[in-house]
């Protein structure tokens, strides 16, 4: 009934917002649909307390640890980034960069999207967890390009070639996996593509093909992680497409498409017995945030410094994933936690930022804190989480996959830190003179909507000091089901 | 040696076409060319799954292969075609590597593919499983058709021909994919080419013009 609610109500806003998305009380109309999406992932989740586990609809879908506080989350930030896109959308149709149509086109996605990214993650098939995956992409494309000019058309093109043939490969690589799961369940129907099944064959799974199986859908998947070196259509999409998109790629797709790619891991791992899969992780992660971090100081256009931002940080969960074990995984998944609800609000904030200098161009914005102290301090406190000052969430999951990384992969250490000081460096240093210094900001003719940034940092500021028991058990069992050596 | 049955002949004549028609769409400039090479790679595709479908008796490939009728030969070119008479777009400029460059890179490739496909034909139980490489092959040619074209009209026909060969990979490898993953995949190419269709126009809207050089201004340290 939950999951019903959940899933049946951004598809009815999709709906409804197709038609009257351009009205005037349209915005709230997203906000409210948003909130009942939340509300449903809370009932689930009250649910999951009460009961564990569950699979429903006939095994279709499937509810565990590993992903119903991914649920959650993505339903929240869903609600919080349609609270900031209410006043946000209106000033852009003010300032005319928007017709009433688009905004009816950007409403009625911005639910499909959420839909996709919520089917994605509760699904129990593989074959679904596919298409949910490329009608994300399919209903954002077209949200990158809402402003029309050249430049977002080119990195509407790049999302969607790039991408595409990613999630090509991807589907090629659910394909091995039903050929090597259909020879041990025997059915040609249904359960072999379930991954409720799969994980419990998966000692018996043909190891060569699984390998194959799980270089196809990690190069699929992990372009829309935006691992380096498939990631170049990260930040055009981030920097070119409307903010309340830029934070839900960020801070929802990112996450849903390393979930995807720890559910392939965790049947490849059970069936290869070997290292192959932890390494290839540890690897591109690790290359993720070294480059990530050095192409960091060559930006200079706000958002694309947090794409790039977000780059980093996703090489760092994945490279956690890789190490594999009961802390880094517990790490990983905090990390995914935090690093989702800061990375959108500080999109939020940099979207106000951006819209009262009139310019998303690092040099030109300064002096927020003298017009608007909430904005400019939003913007600071954000990053500074980002970077990992404690008592941030973000300090406690870095430090927790440094300390690991020490122990078990002493190669790797150095580097990781080396490339953090870097970013860290890096992101300081463009952030600080923004906040301070001489204003040339504007007022905006609608309020902006900070209470989204500060309840999410003050939940990061939260989990850095205290992590509620039920969340910490989620992470233990979800860290437990990923496993590795 | 020993005679194959016929069904299982047609089959692989059907698999060494597909082939052949990647090879041929890898040379061919012509767009109006290029997406009738589509319908007819989706025609053989059809055939195949109906003659497969025939031999198992498996119901849901009839109806895979009804799908891919409607959709890959009938449907998607009508909706190209008319994006091409729109927008007048009719020849590829040459491309990146010259054709006889692109042919070599292509039987590379099929060398490649049979490699990579050797352990997957191995374990599938089909009876189609030497046909596994050709749907590896096609799919990494359309791959390299993807890499050395210019135009977006171009790329996006590569696009959809390597939906074909994984399409076919599914088929050959496990008699196809479950029915709501397929009807799902389906609804994804349907979706993916209107969307693309809309954003021809806005492309062409902005620049008058379909070559994909307008579209390399994004550099790193702009």
């Amino acid at each position: 009934m939950e999951l019903l609610l959940l899933l049946a109500l951004p598809i009815a806003g999709a709906a409804l917002l197709g038609v009257i998305g351009a009205g005037r009380r349209a915005p709230e109309i997203n906000a409210a649909f948003s909130l009942g999406t939340f509300l449903a992932s809370c009932a689930l989740t009250a649910r999951v307390i009460r009961h564990g586990d569950l699979l429903l609809a006939g095994e279709q879908f499937f509810i565990d640890p590993f992903n119903v506080f991914l649920v959650t989350l993505t339903a929240f930030v869903g609600l919080t980034t349609a609270l900031f896109s209410r006043p946000y959308m209106r000033v852009e149709l003010d300032h005319g960069r928007l017709t009433p149509g688009r905004l009816r086109l950007y409403h009625s996605m911005y639910q499909l999207f959420m839909f996709t990214m919520l089917l994605a993650l509760t699904t129990n098939n593989m074959g679904l967890m596919w298409v949910a995956m490329e009608g994300a992409t399919l209903s954002t494309v077209l949200l990158v390009t809402l402003y029309r000019t050249p430049a977002s058309l080119e990195a509407g093109w790049k999302y969607f070639i790039l991408c595409g043939v990613g999630i090509a490969q991807a589907l090629f690589g659910t394909i091995l996996l039903y050929v090597a799961a259909g020879k041990v369940l025997g059915a040609q129907g249904v359960t072999a593509l379930l991954w409720t099944h799969l994980d419990a064959v998966k000692g018996q799974l043909e190891p060569t093909v699984l390998a194959l199986a799980f270089v196809f859908l990690l190069i699929g998947y992990g372009t829309k992680v935006g691992l380096v070196p498939l990631h170049s259509w990260l930040p055009d999409a981030h920097a070119e497409g409307p903010t309340p998109i830029s934070a839900v790629l960020s801070g929802l797709l990112l996450n849903v498409a390393l979930y995807a790619v720890v559910r392939s891991k965790v049947l490849v791992e059970g069936s290869l017995h070997s290292e192959l899969p932890s390494m290839m992780l540890m690897g591109f992660g690790l290359l993720s945030v070294v480059l990530a971090a050095l192409l960091l100081w060559r930006q200079r256009d706000i958002k694309r410094l947090f794409a790039y931002s977000s780059i980093e940080h996703m090489g760092i969960a994945t490279f956690a994933f890789g190490m594999g074990g009961a802390i880094a995984n517990f790490a990983a998944l905090l990390h995914m936690t935090v690093h989702s609800l800061t990375k959108s609000s500080i999109f939020f904030t940099a979207g106000h930022a951006a819209q009262k200098s009139g310019t998303q161009v690092m040099d030109r914005i300064r002096g927020l804190i003298t017009l608007s102290p909430t904005v400019g301090w939003g913007l600071m406190l954000g990053s500074l989480a980002i970077l990992g000052v404690p008592p941030f969430g973000v300090f406690t999951s870095e430090f927790l996959i440094l300390t690991t990384a020490m122990r078990t992969q002493p190669w790797a250490a150095p580097i990781l830190l080396a490339a953090l000081a870097v970013a860290f460096a890096g992101i300081f240093s463009k952030v600080q003179p923004m906040v301070f210094g001489e204003t040339n900001a504007r007022r905006l003719p609608h309020a902006p909507a900070l209470l989204p940034v500060f309840t999410h940092l003050a939940i990061v500021l939260l989990l850095g000091l205290y992590i509620p028991p039920y969340l910490a058990d989620w992470y233990r069992a979800a860290a437990h089901l990923i496993g590795g050596p | 040696m020993t005679h194959l049955p016929l069904d299982q002949q047609m089959l692989d004549s059907c698999a060494a076409l597909l082939l052949l028609l990647s090879f041929a769409m890898l040379s061919q400039r012509r767009v109006v060319t290029l997406v009738n090479l589509y319908a007819v790679q989706g025609a053989v595709l059809a055939a195949a799954t109906l003659l497969l479908a025939w031999r198992t008796g498996e119901g849901h490939l009839y109806l895979s292969a009804a799908l891919t009728l409607a959709l890959k030969v009938a449907f998607l070119p009508w909706l190209l075609h008319r994006l091409i008479r729109r927008l007048e777009v009719y020849w590829d400029t040459e491309p990146l590597l010259n054709v006889s460059g692109t042919m070599l890179a292509g039987l590379l490739i099929v060398v490649f593919a049979f490699a990579l496909a050797q352990p997957i034909a191995l374990l599938a139980s089909t009876a189609t499983r030497s046909a596994v490489g050709i749907a590896v092959s096609v799919v990494l040619l359309a791959f390299l058709m993807m890499i050395t074209r210019r135009k977006a009209m171009s790329q996006v026909v590569g696009f959809l021909s390597m939906e074909n060969g994984v399409f076919f990979g599914a088929m050959s490898a496990s008699y196809g994919m479950p029915m709501v993953v397929e009807l799902g995949v389906a609804l994804d190419v349907l979706v993916a080419v209107l969307v693309l269709g809309v954003f021809f126009f806005q492309i062409r809207e902005r620049f008058e013009s379909l070559d994909l050089h307008h579209l390399e201004s994004l550099k790193e340290h702009e």
